[in-house]
């Protein structure tokens, strides 16, 4: 024993005596503790126990002033759930959520299915379509905050340039606002009209249109919707990006060999074998999206009007900035019960997976 | 048929190209415009109504950044986010390593189970704890600094972390340490000084993970930091930058641009490996 404790290759073993009590450690159980608990140890200080003193302070009339823990029962809860704000956050949560999630899997897949193909300059479109997500979310959304500003917003210079917005009064035609077009189709509602912006240069006024789409509720709502997906579609399309390839070669061969058509291939080869990765990609989507506080915390604060709220920057607004902890406390746990149903779906794909 | 099978190839690459292009400019719009916007001269950009916006109608300026870098607190973000994130990246490895090696060899099944458990945590958001969490901080005195942040950001970069690292231990052959202890390594010493070494693109992935999710964290940042000597990157730039209704558009946008660019680039190489962390190993990237 003696012998196999000296190490063969003498440049890399120390006298045995300095390492004696590395073999204290010999005992797998004990090693295996000494490695793990640490880093138990700072979750549970800093994730579990802030994670009761939540559900503490929903239960108490806890403000940054006042922090002691007087029980009011279900008194926080509410005061917070009458709250035309609250309900309006609550409810912008899941709406956002959904649609975006919606359109990003639906779109994340046709993104998918092309860039699993070969084709020139892939490598580039790859890395811009990848920007969204590899940039912080937060510096994407001041690019977006100029995107959609009320003066300078270059798609209004755009929308005016092809004739859905007016131009230079005398210079161009007034064909027809994008607004009534969305009106028409029932995207937005009657009484949201595009405002004027009109100024005097010399002894002319002269009015220009703009979307002003921070401004109005509907195009707000639309606007935090479009930057959501504009965030999650990269991740998405790279995880199930990563299924396709997946495929084994010979399912591929075999089809060709069959002479399936593409359509049919696609919804009775590709789709089913991808379902489970596309699952996956859903979920971590739904959880970062219902999570966000950044999109709405840079676009809108949650204006016009607490319109395009959501709960934790409503949260935000209550517990920190109002410093009422029990109320943004409350506000915030009413996140839990979603996510908990999101984590419990997830961890049932990935054991049935590990099944298979 | 000829004619046929090259008219449909055609198609179908013009196709491609559309599709993939119309995704591409959705996805890169905004960056495009950040970097126009940055160097644009005041006369260029204060006329949003007849100026174009994708073009540089005057010549391009370097005013703005200039500005950016000595008129505004702009180095001082830059700074506090170096420090937050190479911190947080010593604290990770320095708990997520043994913690995933533990996992991986030595708690047998009840480690895998164990390993999911703690990466469940990582989807558990700071937004959901950190009202709480400003009385943790304030309960250890660091109430508006950014060690603050230094504390708080392992809470999620650990577990994923260790996760990370879960799938590296794991396919590292359990051979080579037991080879090494028969050559009288003993346990600690076959980890450290064989199995280690072997990880190191783990290592690095996690460097660099640890150091990409700090600057993509926001609301600790947010709600914990108040004075600009203390705010990191993302928050230091939203509210130091925006000020009110008054919008210093050019400089706005350059300092988004500057330090998103070489953080996309970085992670762009690295993407594969968060993928395969978040899809568990199910899928190699």
């Amino acid at each position: 024993m003696s012998v196999a404790e000296q190490p063969k290759n003498p440049t890399t073993s120390a006298p045995k005596k300095e390492r004696t009590w590395e073999y204290a450690l010999d005992n797998e159980r004990l090693l295996g503790m000494t490695l793990l608990l640490p880093a138990v140890i700072y979750i549970i200080l800093l994730v579990a126990v802030p994670f009761f003193l939540a559900i503490a302070y929903s239960f108490s009339d806890a403000t940054i002033g006042d922090q002691s823990l007087d029980f009011v029962g279900l008194e926080t809860y509410e005061r917070v759930i009458k709250n035309p704000t609250f309900q309006t956050a609550l409810y912008n949560n899941f709406r956002f959520t959904i649609i975006a999630q919606v359109l990003v899997t639906t779109l994340s897949i046709i993104l998918a299915l092309i860039l699993a193909q070969d084709f020139r300059g892939k490598w580039l479109f790859r890395f811009l379509i990848l920007l969204p997500w590899v940039t912080p979310i937060a510096l994407g959304s001041v690019g977006w905050l100029y995107m959609l500003d009320t003066l300078y917003s270059p798609i209004d210079y755009v929308l005016r340039e092809v004739g859905f917005l007016a131009n230079v009064e005398g210079k161009g035609e007034f064909v027809r606002s994008l607004t009534n077009i969305l009106q028409d189709i029932g995207i937005v509602e009657k009484d949201t009209a595009l405002k004027l912006n009109c100024e005097m240069r010399g002894t002319r006024e002269i009015c220009f249109f703009n979307m002003q789409w921070l401004a109005q509720p509907d195009t707000a709502l639309y606007s935090v919707i479009a930057v959501h997906v504009w965030r999650m579609l990269p991740l998405s399309t790279i995880i199930i990006l990563a299924g396709l390839t997946a495929i084994p070669k010979d399912i591929k061969d075999a089809v060709a060999i069959d002479g399936v058509g593409p359509i049919r291939e696609f919804f009775e080869v590709t789709l089913p074998l991808i379902a489970p990765i596309t699952g996956i990609a859903t979920l971590f989507g739904l959880i970062y999206t219902f999570t966000d506080v950044i999109v709405v915390a840079i676009l809108t604060k949650g204006n016009p009007a607490n319109e395009t709220q959501v709960l934790p920057y409503w949260a935000y607004l209550k517990g920190i900035q109002g410093t009422n902890l029990s109320e943004g406390a409350a506000i915030a746990l009413f996140m839990f019960p979603f996510l908990l149903v999101v984590a419990v779906i997830t961890l049932t794909l990935i054991s049935r997976r590990e099944v298979t | 048929m000829n004619r046929h099978y090259w008219l449909g190839k055609i198609f179908k690459g013009v196709m491609t190209y559309f599709i993939v292009g119309l995704f591409a400019l959705f996805a890169a719009l905004p960056f495009y415009q950040m970097v126009i916007i940055a160097f644009k001269s005041n006369a260029d950009f204060n006329n949003p109504r007849e100026n174009n916006p994708f073009i540089f109608n005057d010549p391009p300026t370097t005013d703005h950044i200039v500005y950016l870098f000595e008129q505004t607190e702009y180095l001082t973000f830059i700074l506090n986010s170096v420090i937050i994130g190479v911190s947080v990246v010593l604290i990770t490895l320095l708990f997520a390593t043994p913690a995933a090696y533990s996992l991986a060899r030595l708690t047998g099944r009840l480690g895998e189970r164990l390993g999911i458990l703690i990466f469940l945590v990582y989807l558990i958001p700071p937004t959901l704890l950190f009202i709480p969490m400003s009385q943790v901080v304030s309960f250890v005195g660091l109430q508006n600094s950014k060690w603050a942040l230094v504390m708080l950001y392992p809470t999620f970069t650990i577990p994923f972390c260790t996760w990370l690292m879960f799938g590296f231990f794991r396919s590292i052959p359990r051979d080579i340490e037991e080879q090494a202890m028969v050559d009288g390594y003993s346990r600690f010493g076959a980890m450290w000084r064989v199995v280690l070494p072997l990880a190191v693109p783990g290592v690095l992935t996690v460097v660099v993970f640890s150091f990409m999710l700090t600057l993509h964290e926001y609301i600790y940042a947010l709600a914990f930091t108040t004075s600009s000597s203390e705010k990191p990157i993302s928050v230091g730039v939203t509210t130091e930058l925006v000020r009110g209704d008054v919008f210093f558009w050019q400089s706005l946008m350059a300092s988004a641009i500057i330090v998103a660019l070489p953080i996309a680039i970085v992670y762009n190489l690295f993407l594969n490996r968060f993928v395969a962390g978040l899809t568990m190993g199910a899928v190699k990237g």
